[in-house]
């Protein structure tokens, strides 16, 4: 099932180095690409059906297009590299294995929407992935596919690398652009969106580094090439994390559209200790979860997500066995989100307090049905009332648990109602 | 979450070593404006010594020409900047869902049952200091430590035990 379009050299050693990714190809496309027109660049990205890596999967070649023209403003791209959403681990990956990928991804973007200067904004925790990274970025420029002249063209691509501390937020693409500012990490209202005033006022493009790394490709091979892998309406490859309760969890490259269990099945090893399968978080923690009998009719594409009311989301898988305890999980979630609310909405800062305190409550079984449908109702007022859909990434989720395990949650009120006898006894 | 409003003065005066002068104008040059150097700055000083003090933030401002509450609101707001001197080994501890669903609080417990740290404190002789932080983006490999930013993957108890024996 496994496939090597991304991670064609990651096996290989050394491959981080300029001198093994120049063997195996790096940066060979590049007089073809300044020979084309960049609208012609964008056409074959668009053709190539690519679809925006870091979670909504908005096509990518169509975000570019939306750049005003001529507007005398410089153009910024921006890589995000923030991979914060939980259970999402493929972007660093990239980072380490291949970075000259990235970097030529970089340059095929740059040339295409017109833009000189790009910031890479990686988490801050990523500590070695950022030294190899800049390693990457200094070779690069030292060999001249860098800089002034990228690879002897006359066209100059400058790539700073700016590092997050700490920060979930800032891998919502307003919010990162802050950061780089220098600002905390508030998402921005929108419109304007980033493409029409983004980085310092600017017309801006923001990809995650999954997308960007996939460019090489698709300019050697040809969109055709890309679109042979996956379906028609997800055509190419992902990085699927796939953790928790698997006997091999890891990060695997696959064509979109497999069918979900097996994947499980045959790729990560199953579920593990011989246990039974509970439920598959299947996109990142902010993804619904589904049930067995769902995740048997679900593949792994944007549209079979779509259709189980769920999200393919950043790709990373989770596998929930059948002693995982819902309401805990739940907890878990909620923390999270909580802890990496900006504050700048009530609804968000104090919503997601809130449902923390009313879970808490419960799991220490002095909750009520009442606190139950309180949590429930929270998740829709609080959506989609919001800055940024961080407070929706909590909400999500946090329905489907209640909806599709809502038996768990009673099971700890129960106990403590009173129940309809002793209530008229009174 | 843990309070990040309060500074910690060291009553000496900071400045930049020549290493993290040299960098900071390196990397000045790469933005547009000045204040983008922010973040940049707050890690050079944390690289320089292990935290930031208030005498940092005024410096920082200074050397940007901003204003000390701007480096300030970002010092506070990003989680990685710690405002007070750590331990020796910072140890992080995957809190989230992956690692938690593959065994994170025995590590948090052996941690506080055996070593004696819990989340935001320092062991008494200021060798080992602790923090549960949120996915660090390992989870394939759960659950996961980082000490001292290196990465620690598929940790248990026993594995943490014989780490941390190696740690002078
Ligand atoms: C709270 C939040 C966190 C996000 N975190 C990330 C992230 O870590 N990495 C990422 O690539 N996109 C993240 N996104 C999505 C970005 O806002 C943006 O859509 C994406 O980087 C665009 O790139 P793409 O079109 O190539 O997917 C996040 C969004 C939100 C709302
Ligand atoms: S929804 Fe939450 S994270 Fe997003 S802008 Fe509002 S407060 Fe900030
Ligand atoms: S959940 Fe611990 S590294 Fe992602």
């Amino acid at each position: 099932m496994e496939v090597r379009i991304l991670s064609a050299k990651f096996d290989v050693k050394n491959s981080n180095q300029l001198k093994t990714a120049l063997k195996h190809g790096a940066y060979e496309n590049l007089d073809k690409l300044f020979a084309m027109q960049p609208a012609e660049v964008i056409e074959e990205v668009k053709k190539s059906g690519l679809r925006g890596r870091g979670g909504a999967g908005f096509p990518a070649g169509v975000k570019w297009g939306f750049l005003p023209k001529d507007t005398g403003k410089p153009v910024y791209l921006t890589v995000n590299s923030d991979e914060s959403e939980p259970a999402t681990f493929k972007d660093r990956y990239i980072l380490v294995k291949d970075p000259h990928m990235l970097i030529e991804g970089i340059i095929i973007c740059s040339y295409a929407i017109g833009s000189n200067d790009t910031y890479i904004y990686i988490r801050g925790e990523y500590t070695t992935q950022v030294k190899v990274l800049q390693e990457a970025i200094d070779e690069a420029y030292k060999a001249g596919y860098l800089g002034e002249k990228v690879a002897g063209h006359d066209y100059r691509v400058d790539v700073t690398v700016h590092r997050g501390a700490g920060a979930y937020v800032c891998g919502e693409e307003t919010a990162l652009l802050e950061s780089i500012e220098g600002k905390k990490g508030q998402p921005r209202s929108k419109p304007p969106f980033p493409a029409v005033a983004g980085l310092y006022g600017c017309p801006t493009i923001i990809n995650n580094v999954q997308s960007i790394a996939s460019l090489p490709f698709i300019m050697k091979e040809g969109a055709d090439a890309y679109k042979a892998y996956g379906t028609e309406k997800s055509p190419g490859t992902h990085l699927f994390g796939i953790s928790g309760h698997v006997e091999k969890p890891g990060m695997y490259e696959l064509p979109l559209g497999l069918p979900l269990l097996e994947v499980i099945d045959k790729v990560a090893g199953g579920v593990w200790k011989g246990r039974k399968l509970k439920g598959v978080i299947p996109g990142g923690s902010s993804t619904p979860v589904l049930l067995p009998e769902e995740a048997a009719t679900t593949t792994l594409d944007y549209e079979s997500m779509a259709e189980h009311k769920t999200m393919f989301g950043s790709g990373g898988i989770v596998v929930l066995d059948e002693t995982v305890n819902i309401v805990e999980l739940v907890q878990n979630l909620i923390n999270f989100y909580h802890h990496e609310s900006c504050g700048q909405c009530t609804p968000c800062r104090e919503g997601l307090g809130w449902m923390k305190k009313i879970t808490q409550k419960i799991l220490k079984g002095e909750g009520s049905m009442a606190d139950v449908d309180l949590l429930r109702e929270l998740c829709d007022n609080i959506e989609m009332k919001t800055v940024c859909v961080l407070s929706a990434a909590c909400t999500m989720p946090v329905r489907s648990y209640l909806d599709k395990f809502r038996h768990e949650f009673e099971a700890y009120v129960t106990e403590n109602e009173p129940s309809v006898a002793e209530a008229t006894e009174e | 979450m843990s309070d990040r409003s309060q500074l910690i003065s060291t009553g000496e005066p900071f400045e930049f070593d020549k290493k993290r002068d040299a960098e900071f104008e390196r990397l000045i040059k790469r933005y547009p404006t000045r204040e983008s150097m922010i973040l940049p700055a707050l890690w050079l000083t944390q690289e320089q010594e292990g935290w930031v003090s208030q005498e940092a933030i005024g410096y920082i401002a200074d050397r940007i020409g901003t204003f000390a509450a701007k480096v300030y609101e970002a010092a506070t707001f990003y989680t990685m900047y710690n405002l007070k001197p750590t331990g020796k080994y910072h140890i992080c501890v995957c809190r989230t869902l992956s690692c938690w669903l593959r065994g994170k609080q025995e590590i948090v417990d052996y941690l506080r049952d055996e070593v004696g740290v819990t989340p935001g404190k320092k062991t008494e002789d200021g060798k080992f200091s602790l923090e549960e932080v949120e996915c660090l983006g390992h989870c394939g490999t759960a659950p996961v430590v980082q000490i001292n930013g290196e990465f620690y993957e598929n940790m248990d108890v026993e594995q943490l035990k014989s780490l941390l024996a190696t740690l002078e």
